[in-house]
């Protein structure tokens, strides 16, 4: 085989070539997003008052989507990394299914949990006068509901790897479970609940499907910058695309702040 | 056991697939007791049953007259509720908190204020010497600094039980001299019952009044340093403290080995005996030798190690043997692997005891 003078074989073309072409599938499209951005309105855009609703709506509900997933996603991560009850592996395998389920599935799903006449929405609606379908609320739901298993695996990832004798130490020297859970367990696997929420959280800022469904699209209620987006496209491409960019940045400054911390292989 | 009251008081029975444990312990308040054996005897499982890290299979665990573990009753104290303390092989000092507050750590758990809690780990890092060190995260800490940080904290909570984990296996060979000596002075100002677990007979002997061997789960031998090394009992304890070990029988002071072979001793036995000497006292000859009451045996040899500044010789034959040569000698001689030899050791070098 031919070798360069490093003495390291030269890659296969039949390698190579898809190689570029699989890259250059994925970065064509965005440069095509700033090469057709109207740079020269971009501030005057960014500045009209619908578009500063919608990021505004969406930063706050994937906010709270997120906070909600991590108090009760780290618990559940914790129970399905240590502890042994029956039927854990069929739980782990559901906790799951919202990353793999069609966005707009888990939205149907929820409306017919959770909406007016759903099995706990009627009880809701009937006991407090809680109504959840098409308010801001309703958007925290659908948001926390397909974003929350990236949370759970992520942490239950960095539990697994969380040297456990850590915890039997905490445990000889008088901690409960609980104390040694708030003092030693989660200082331990802060990185990874971290990181864990980083991605739970752009996953909520991006999510379109569960929304639409189960919110609706109001603008300043339920309008998160996706749906803005998605409307935008119908009647102005270049408001679409500076909300697309708007979207794109928030993206890439998040992965840039996680690439040193967690994301490195 | 030498002491009338014991603060420990165990019957350990652990069953792990087909390896059992199954040892009696028992520790007095200020005795250091050390558990030795190779590995996979069971040691660290002794350890972790005490501390409650694994519940018994059967026996009993009690400390102080309470009872900590008994299967038979159902009856389980769960780690946290032990008056127990554990140093770590690797210590598991915490990440994330200083040495101070790694020490500070059980006493806020038993209900002192975080002051207080300071304050105490603060006299205890005095104590070992480490009070400039109280701020350093423990990858800041060196060896042996970390092992003393471990051991003020497990110290902290006034354990009635003290348990170390090879205390110092993850020393360098200069740090665990120092250690070792620092270790001894704080293991006996320690008003509770210690117990050691370690695979070092060294370690074992310089920080242990009494010694209790382990092997396959099972205890083969235990007393004082002096009496375990002049009286090995099994293989493992004769190469631990560098001496040939046999058992045969014995007719007065002859010892017929299994494969037939007669030693001479000099001290008259009937019945299942140990013989033992030291390969020191091995002479290698090229010709048979004469004179004074020896045992006499052709050998060959099957392995040349350098031991100190002596050569240690393996010798096949009628019985192993390993043999200790000055190497002038062996040159002298021609040692080599595979060559035939005669070999002799007096009767006086022997040690013959009871089996």
């Amino acid at each position: 085989m031919a070798a360069d003078r490093h003495g390291r074989a030269r890659i296969p073309l039949a390698l190579l070539i898809p190689a570029i072409a699989g890259m250059a599938f994925l970065v064509l499209p965005l440069a095509g997003l700033l090469i057709r951005t109207p740079w020269a309105t971009l501030p005057r855009r960014l500045a009209e008052p619908g578009v500063l609703a919608a990021l505004g709506l969406s930063l706050q509900t994937a906010t709270i989507a997120t906070l909600l997933c991590m108090l009760f996603g780290v618990p559940l991560a914790w129970l399905l990394a240590r502890t042994n009850f029956p039927g854990r592996r069929l739980v782990r395998a559901l906790v799951t299914v919202p990353l793999v389920l069609p966005p707009v599935v888990g939205g149907v799903a929820l409306l017919l949990v959770f909406g007016r006449r759903g099995l706990i929405g009627s009880w809701l609606d009937d006991t407090f006068g809680i109504t959840l379908p098409f308010t801001t609320a309703g958007v925290v739901l659908a948001e926390a509901f397909v974003a929350m298993p990236f949370l759970v695996i992520a942490v239950e990832g960095a539990l697994r790897g969380a040297d456990s004798r850590y915890e039997e130490a905490a445990a000889t020297l008088g901690a409960t479970r609980w104390s040694t859970f708030t003092r030693v367990t989660l200082p331990l696997v802060a990185p990874g609940i971290g990181a864990g929420a980083v991605l739970c959280w752009a996953r909520a800022l991006g999510e379109f499907g569960a929304t639409i469904t189960f919110a609706g699209n109001f603008p300043g209620r339920t309008q998160t910058m996706p749906l803005a987006v998605y409307l935008a496209l119908e009647t102005d491409l270049q408001a679409a695309i500076v909300l697309s960019l708007v979207l794109l940045t928030v993206s890439v400054a998040i992965l840039a702040a996680l690439r040193d911390k967690w994301i490195t292989p | 056991m030498t002491s009338s009251v014991s603060t420990l008081d165990a019957r350990i029975e652990v069953e792990l697939g087909s390896f059992r444990l199954g040892i009696d312990l028992a520790v007095a308040a200020g005795q250091v007791v050390a558990l030795l054996g190779p590995n996979g005897a069971g040691k660290t499982t002794a350890l972790r049953a005490l501390a409650g890290l694994r519940p018994l299979s059967g026996g009993h665990i009690r400390l102080e007259g309470q009872t900590l573990d008994d299967p038979g009753a159902r009856l389980f104290v769960p780690p946290e509720k032990r008056a127990v303390g554990v140093v770590f092989q690797d210590y598991l000092l915490f990440p994330h908190l200083s040495a101070l507050d790694n020490v500070a750590f059980g006493p806020r758990r038993h209900g002192s204020t975080k002051t207080q809690a300071r304050a105490l780990a603060s006299a205890w890092l005095g104590r070992m010497g480490l009070a400039d060190l109280a701020d350093r995260r423990p990858r800041h800490l060196s060896g042996g600094q970390a092992q003393r940080v471990a051991l003020a904290r497990a110290l902290a909570v006034n354990p009635a039980l003290l348990l170390l984990d090879e205390p110092l296996a993850a020393l360098d060979a200069r740090t665990r001299v120092d250690t070792r000596a620092e270790l001894h002075q704080h293991l006996h100002g320690h008003p509770g019952a210690t117990l050691i677990v370690t695979h070092d007979p060294l370690d074992a002997m310089m920080l242990a009044e009494h010694l209790v061997v382990i092997e396959d789960g099972t205890i083969v031998q235990q007393g004082d340093a002096a009496s375990i090394t002049a009286q090995p009992r099994t293989d493992y304890i004769a190469r631990l403290v560098g001496l040939n070990l046999y058992q045969g029988t014995a007719t007065g002071t002859s010892v017929t080995l299994p494969g037939g072979f007669n030693l001479t001793t000099t001290q008259p036995l009937v019945g299942q005996a140990f013989v033992a000497f030291s390969p020191s006292a091995v002479s290698l000859y090229q010709q048979k030798p004469d004179g004074s009451p020896r045992n006499t045996w052709q050998a060959t040899i099957t392995g040349i190690h350098r031991h100190g500044d002596n050569l240690r010789i393996q010798l096949g034959g009628p019985m192993v043997t390993a043999a200790d040569v000055t190497p002038a000698a062996a040159a002298h001689l021609h040692l080599n692997p595979g060559q035939h030899i005669w070999a002799a050791v007096k009767a006086t070098e022997t040690r013959a005891y009871p089996a």
